[in-house]
């Protein structure tokens, strides 16, 4: 029960993007078209619940020598080496796949949300958001993974509308950006609906 | 001297890393519930900026090319927790309000892109001068965006009430009123450019 919780409170209630802000610049900067949000999406959904474990155990080892405060330095490193790798190993192992996803995954790096949801595992500030949580390896995990696919949604989701907003008449001054804003806005205001649930 | 204020003027006019670049919209639209916020968020980021531009540029001919990226990683991370060190022990309140966004300021495009951009190519001077233009401007954007959602969303102005709070427009102080506002001011901006 705890997990379909967790999943359903990181997927719709706080919302990765458009409740806790993170990821803007990938979720304004490759929502144009719905195939490359989808690639994006997939991408994020692979590399946040692998770098996710893979902090969870080292932040364990650095309370273990009373080195927390290396948090920020080894996790931005730990992910871009991650994200190196899978590109590598994927690229060998799924040949396929890497033609999906490759031209995301450098992209991923300076994805904020990769690291904010490391950090939240990582920390246990998460367990905050859902009732019932205890924090811990797994239920970490499914907490990302889960993240992920709210950040997909988000990505799709918003990908459509904008396909549509390319055709629309915008006034001069609100064209771009300022109107890929106002849609996001509106977004977030239809998932605010969704508060409350868990 | 008209370089070195033309490179100051740079990030907060002609190349506004909010209003222009469209770059650090996470912290930009996270932490502006209310000037005060946004303008603690625009400082921390100032102070990583200035410092990592100076430093980059000084080590600008000892990085080889090859790890250049990594490099700079570490030395933005290197500051970015010494901020983070030395808001926790004296300003723990904002530390609390701004939370995640502080490790988060790592991952900000402003801080990279100046770097890489800038810092790699000039002189130390020049650099810090960058860093200080843009961190400026962005600190601008942000306390003028969480102006504007205290504002319409709980009737006060850096905390001093101007109407009572009942009249004020929620919205404006949850997630969707820092797209809307941003995107306004966004508008206007542009409208003022051109």
């Amino acid at each position: 029960m705890v997990y379909f919780l967790i999943i359903i409170s990181a997927i719709f209630v706080n919302n990765i993007v458009f409740s806790q802000f993170l990821g803007i610049c990938p979720f304004l900067g490759v929502s144009k078209k719905i195939d490359t949000a989808l690639g994006m999406g997939a991408a994020v959904t692979f590399v946040l619940t692998i770098a996710t474990i893979i902090t969870y155990l080292l932040q364990l080892l650095l309370n273990r020598y009373g080195l927390g405060f290396l948090q920020t330095i080894v996790f931005i490193l730990v992910i871009a080496a991650l994200v190196q790798m899978i590109e590598i190993v994927l690229k060998k192992i799924s040949p396929s796949l890497y033609q999906a996803l490759g031209v995301f995954l450098p992209l991923i790096t300076t994805n904020c949300c990769i690291l904010g949801v490391a950090i939240l595992v990582a920390d246990g500030t998460w367990i905050s958001k859902v009732p019932g949580a205890e924090g811990g390896l797994l239920q970490g995990t499914v907490y990302a993974f889960a993240t992920a696919v709210g950040f997909a949604l988000a990505l799709v989701l918003f990908a459509g509308i904008r396909e549509q907003l390319a055709m629309s008449k915008v006034p001069k001054a609100m064209e771009g950006t300022p109107i890929a804003l106002l849609t996001a806005g509106l977004l977030a205001m239809a998932f605010m609906g969704f508060s409350g649930v868990v | 001297m008209n370089k070195s204020l033309s490179t100051f003027t740079n990030g907060l006019l002609r190349e506004n890393p909010t209003f222009v670049l469209v770059l650090g919209m996470c912290p930009t639209l996270a932490t502006t519930t209310s000037a005060i916020n946004g303008m603690s968020m625009g400082l921390a980021t100032m102070f990583v900026l200035v410092c990592s531009n100076i430093v980059i540029s000084l080590l600008r001919n000892l990085i080889p090319d090859k790890v250049h990226i990594p490099a700079y990683i570490v030395v933005i991370a290197s500051f970015v927790t010494m901020v983070q060190l030395l808001m926790q022990a004296y300003l723990p309140a904002i530390y609390e309000t701004l939370g995640l966004f502080i490790p988060l300021i790592v991952v900000n495009c402003i801080v990279l892109g100046r770097a890489e951009a800038f810092a790699a190519k000039n002189g130390v001077g020049l650099s810090a001068l960058d860093g200080l233009g843009m961190g400026l401007g962005f600190t601008c954007a942000l306390t003028v965006l969480g102006a504007v959602r205290e504002l319409l969303g709980s009737g006060a102005c850096f905390g001093v009430h101007l109407y009572p709070d009942n009249y004020g427009m929620l919205i404006f102080v949850l997630a969707p009123g820092a797209f809307i506002a941003l995107a306004y001011l966004m508008a206007v901006v542009n409208k003022l450019r051109k």
